[in-house]
């Protein structure tokens, strides 16, 4: 703040005090007890008293001023002057995340030493973990980790990019984009649906007719098994899920198989290593990796 | 002192209101718009593109703010959750500030990047689809409506005159930035560009 305002905040601030002071005591009767004085104002025959102030009253109204001016002298109001405590909003702000990290950093840090299978069941993580999650993961992936349409369930046995305590590491901090292309053009709407129908059959069978399982088989063959392998079962180093159990990201009806081959999906898990610190992380990783128990 | 020369006089009565009710004004507010502090932007601040501009029009229409606020208060738990507490300086574009006094649902001051656009349009369209205990109402019209390009040009140059610094290419190809675009398109590329510019690890 300029030496202008500041002086501009003294100079007002004072004269307040000053006009609120002159105000209470230019009008205070001196006189003690109830008289008969009216104001004068007679409103249908009813009159109102001229009394004084009780005391109790005036005094507090004294004392709130005389609070306020201690309260300018203490902390920071008057300008530039930053009160005889040198509070601020901020060095408060700091101590208490300075006492926050002595009380629970040491906690963080020893787990961050222990690899996350031996810390994944151990009761107290559990409890942090679950807090950590229900503030930043549980928007996506529910508060009881089951997912929904497009984002992942992380109680059961799909982990797409690999159920090890470095890939869901990796995941969390660095984040994930599926990569699945769209394959209407390239393959036409006769070859997603023949590719849907084999794809169905790869888990639960399906119902379609034989040769359009042959004919999409061989489109499988062409286009999908570099990334789902020959059998469907998919590749944690790509992120390409297993087309041959009952799982399903985004559910396993025909219209949303025959979606996903048809637009392709860019499924995104945000990152979380530029917002969380490692410690945080590799609890939140412990918690995770313990979930499927 | 005489009351009745105050009582009886309106127009002096409603000068020496004004004189008693300006102090308040003049030591708190108009300082503050002279204040370096309140009116320089952060480093790396920018007006808002013409898609994102139009996406906080439909989050005041929509009244986002009415349950979401956007300040994060330099309080240990608030930042805990939502990260660095908001400064001046990232809102010295704000005409008017979007900082909200109730919180129904969450803040959003630093919601951008913290989810994924999918995320946002399933919630948007169906809060309850992504997190189920939600009471937040869907707003699914904003995926069959599309954005008004006739008058984006107009609000930046509005915005111009209160000192937001948008230019003259800014306000002619605005329009066309936003042609044929859905509201759900802009309301999601705003939130999703909310308090990106302070990312502090916590």
């Amino acid at each position: 703040m300029t030496d202008f305002w500041s002086t501009w905040i003294i100079v007002l601030t004072a004269i307040s005090f000053v006009l609120m002071i002159w105000i209470l005591f230019a009008n205070r009767k001196r006189e003690q007890g109830t008289t008969e004085e009216t104001t004068g104002h007679n409103y249908d025959g009813i009159e109102e008293y001229d009394n004084p102030l009780p005391a109790w009253w005036f005094n507090m109204f004294f004392l709130t001023i005389v609070w306020g001016i201690g309260y300018l002298i203490v902390y920071p109001g008057m300008g530039n002057f930053a009160g005889v405590l040198g509070w601020t909003q901020l060095t408060q702000y700091e101590e208490r995340v300075a006492d926050a990290e002595a009380r629970f950093g040491a906690i963080r840090a020893a787990y961050l030493e222990k690899p996350v299978e031996e810390i994944a069941s151990d009761p107290a993580l559990r409890k942090m973990g679950q807090r950590m999650f229900g503030n930043n993961c549980a928007q996506c992936h529910g508060a009881d980790a089951k997912g929904s349409y497009g984002f992942p369930n992380l109680t059961d046995d799909e982990w797409i990019y690999g159920f090890t305590p470095e890939s869901i590491k990796a995941t969390l901090t660095h984040g994930r984009v599926a990569a699945m292309p769209a394959w209407g053009d390239v393959i036409g709407e006769d070859g997603v649906k023949q590719v849907t129908a084999y794809v169905q059959s790869l888990g639960d069978g399906g119902n379609a007719d034989e040769a359009t399982l042959k004919a999409g088989a061989q489109v499988y063959q062409n286009f999908c098994v570099a990334c789902h392998g020959a059998n469907g079962e998919g590749n944690v180093a790509l992120g390409s899920p297993n087309l041959s159990n009952d799982i399903w990201l985004y559910g396993g009806s025909a219209e949303q198989i025959a979606h996903s081959v048809r637009a392709g999906r860019n499924g995104a898990m945000p990152a979380f290593g530029n917002l969380l610190s490692e410690d945080k992380i590799h609890i939140l990783t412990a918690y995770v990796y313990g979930l499927k128990q | 002192m005489k009351h009745d020369a105050v009582e009886k006089n309106i127009g002096l009565m409603i000068v020496l209101i004004i004189v008693a009710l300006s102090f308040g004004t003049l030591v708190e507010l108009l300082p503050l718009m002279f204040s370096k502090q309140t009116n320089e932007p952060i480093a790396g601040l920018k007006p808002l593109p013409a898609l994102e501009l139009e996406g906080r029009d439909i989050y005041i229409r929509e009244g986002c703010n009415t349950c979401h606020s956007q300040m994060i208060r330099p309080l240990r738990a608030e930042t805990e959750r939502y990260g660095h507490y908001t400064v001046a300086g990232e809102l010295v574009y704000n005409h008017p500030f979007l900082w909200g006094s109730k919180r129904t649902g969450p803040d959003l001051a630093r919601v951008g990047k913290r989810y994924t656009d999918a995320w946002h349009r399933a919630h948007l369209l169906n809060p309850r689809d992504v997190v189920p205990e939600s009471n937040m109402p869907g707003f699914p019209w904003l995926f069959d409506n599309e954005v008004n390009s006739a008058k984006t040009g107009k609000k930046m140059a509005a915005l111009r005159m209160v000192g937001v610094p948008y230019t003259d290419e800014d306000i002619a190809g605005a329009a066309a930035a936003v042609e044929g675009k859905k509201e759900i398109d802009a309301l999601v590329a705003y939130l999703q560009q909310l308090g990106t510019l302070l990312q502090a690890r916590r």
